[in-house]
């Protein structure tokens, strides 16, 4: 066997293994909590998704939290859809290549980067105090929504320019204008990305935490206005976990990881389905 | 939108932070060797030597890995696996934060503890639930890079007798190092941004990092910390950390886009 043959076995040998025990350790990582979390949940039986925790350590029931949780996604994305869509057809057919697109562009980039605990500062600066908001799940929506702009935008203009041209054309030729045919051609078509963009928005809205925690505030009730306060499930498993009750904080992280995990592998799949159509 | 979210932001978080580098100077704000915000002191140092540490053992840790892995996905890893893997690493990009740093509480810092010594809290600690975090941003990109290098390439370097390694390494991994370099650079900005999993496992003890396993604290983790309770100064402190790390993230995502300019004029 020659040297370089020998490097060559050693080198795909440590690939190998390398990527192996990436694998493995992130499977070790979700496989734990759910193995931990799972049969916990089963032992307090159904009354931990229906009742409030109780006491001060906050045991037991999570209702408060699911409702927040719930309540903070819907609202962030129900202000995000139209606001992301709008911009992202923008993009994707009415902007050309000047230097305000770019602009647009270089501000969605920075956007996403702008670490979650700046935009839980802003928040709070923001909407909690300047807009007198104070702690509520508005604030806490408004504020995530600003975070899953970028990714929403993103996805939705990538999904509209892979319609292909000969459907537009196709439309135009048949006398519709600019409009319609968005409308009735261009947005059907990519429906199915635009969609997986929103599930892959909702599961980040779900499991953000840094950003909520100054904004919609960590009081543990149950919303009912978007002007209450609320703590979400995220913030909920924060102090449980660092408060050392790691039994109730398994129970979170697996109703945690299985709700994000389940987002995401939806939006896997249809982003998978709407590739095959479109190539 | 895009740009009112960021035009607001820039210039709520700056005119809330500002006051304090006028107040305190802004050498002795990034300079200063002491934090103690509740005794006037506002040194962020100890902080950024913290976030420093912390981000470069993470990509030691995550950055080296990701890359490996994409290097695996892309050449070596048989078709059957790799819509698994590739399934794998999507997922553990949406984990929520709280829960790596939870598994960091009741897994790693025992560990570490038991193993290495301290109290299990410190860099060390961090640096390697941060790796495990960046691994799927870094792995997804640079896998990206790696199999956008052209087959002719991959098949020329074959042709000359090379091995497998010799053309990955000789050949694909210079065609696709402008790639590579924006995995690493995206997984620093998100390591440097990472807020919560940080906090749970850094210790939270704003001094001068001088071992692996001690408690330090890191320029995220402070302002979450600390915005709980911070008054006056202080809170205006913390938005002036936010001012460092925004500036840090712009001047990432600049360094980004010259990267590409150059590459692209390269071509």
């Amino acid at each position: 066997m020659t040297r370089a043959r020998v490097f060559d076995l050693s080198a795909k040998a440590v690939a190998w293994a390398v990527a192996i025990s990436t694998m493995v350790f992130l499977i070790l990582i979700i496989g734990y909590v759910v193995i931990r979390g799972v049969p916990s949940i089963a032992s307090v039986g159904l009354e931990f998704f229906t009742t409030a925790p109780r006491g001060i350590k906050m045991q037991g029931g999570v209702y408060p939290m699911i409702v927040s949780s719930i309540y903070l996604t819907v609202l962030s994305l129900v202000i995000a859809f139209p606001i992301g869509l709008g911009a992202a057809i923008y993009l994707a057919e009415y902007a050309g290549r000047g230097r305000f697109v770019e602009l647009i562009r270089f501000s969605a980039d920075l956007l996403s980067g702008v670490p979650s605990i700046v935009f839980g500062l802003f928040g709070l600066a923001f909407f909690v105090y300047f807009l007198k908001m104070g702690y509520s799940v508005l604030a806490g929506a408004l504020t995530v929504f600003l975070m899953v702009l970028p990714t929403l935008v993103r996805t939705s203009e990538q999904a509209i320019k892979a319609v292909p041209r000969s459907y537009r054309e196709a439309s135009l030729a048949l006398g519709a204008s600019k409009w319609q045919t968005i409308r009735r051609v261009v947005l059907p078509s990519a429906a199915p990305g635009i969609l997986t963009g929103v599930i892959l928005a909702m599961g980040r809205a779900f499991g953000e935490t840094a950003a909520v925690l100054f904004t919609a505030g960590s009081v543990p009730q149950t919303p009912a206005s978007p002007l209450d306060g609320g703590r979400t499930l995220t913030v909920h498993l924060f102090y449980l976990a660092t408060q050392g009750q790691i039994e109730d904080s398994f129970r979170v992280a697996a109703v945690l990881l299985f709700v994000v995990l389940g987002f995401n592998l939806t939006a896997g799949w249809m982003m998978a389905r709407f590739r095959r159509r479109f190539g | 939108m895009a740009v009112v979210g960021i035009i607001l932001i820039f210039t709520f978080v700056i005119s809330a932070g500002l006051p304090l580098f006028f107040k305190v100077g802004p050498y002795r704000f990034l300079f200063g060797m002491e934090w103690r915000p509740t005794g006037g002191q506002f040194g962020i140092l100890p902080l950024i030597l913290g976030t420093l540490l912390v981000v470069a053992g993470a990509l030691v840790v995550g950055g080296s890995a990701g890359v490996v892995t994409a290097i695996f996905l892309s050449e070596l890893c048989p078709q059957v696996l790799k819509r698994t893997f590739k399934v794998v690493v999507e997922l553990l990009a949406g984990i929520p934060s709280v829960v790596y740093g939870f598994f960091g509480i009741i897994v790693l810092i025992p560990f570490i503890r038991s193993q290495v010594g301290g109290s299990g809290y410190g860099i060390l600690s961090a640096s390697i639930i941060l790796g495990i975090m960046i691994l799927p941003t870094v792995t997804a990109i640079a896998e990206d890079a790696v199999s956008s290098v052209p087959i002719d390439y991959k098949l020329a370097g074959l042709s000359l007798g090379a091995t497998d390694w010799q053309t990955i390494r000789q050949v694909i991994l210079p065609a696709a190092t402008g790639g590579i370099a924006t995995a690493l650079v995206l997984g620093i900005g998100r390591a440097i941004g990472e807020t919560m999993a940080v906090l749970m496992v850094i210790g939270n003890a704003p001094q001068i990092p001088d071992s692996l396993v001690k408690p330090v604290s890191a320029l995220t983790s402070t302002i979450a910390l600390d915005m709980a309770y911070a008054s006056g100064d202080h809170r205006t402190a913390l938005f002036a950390i936010a001012i460092v790390l925004l500036l840090i993230i712009t001047l990432l995502l600049i360094s980004i886009r010259l990267l590409h300019a150059r590459l692209g004029s390269a071509e």
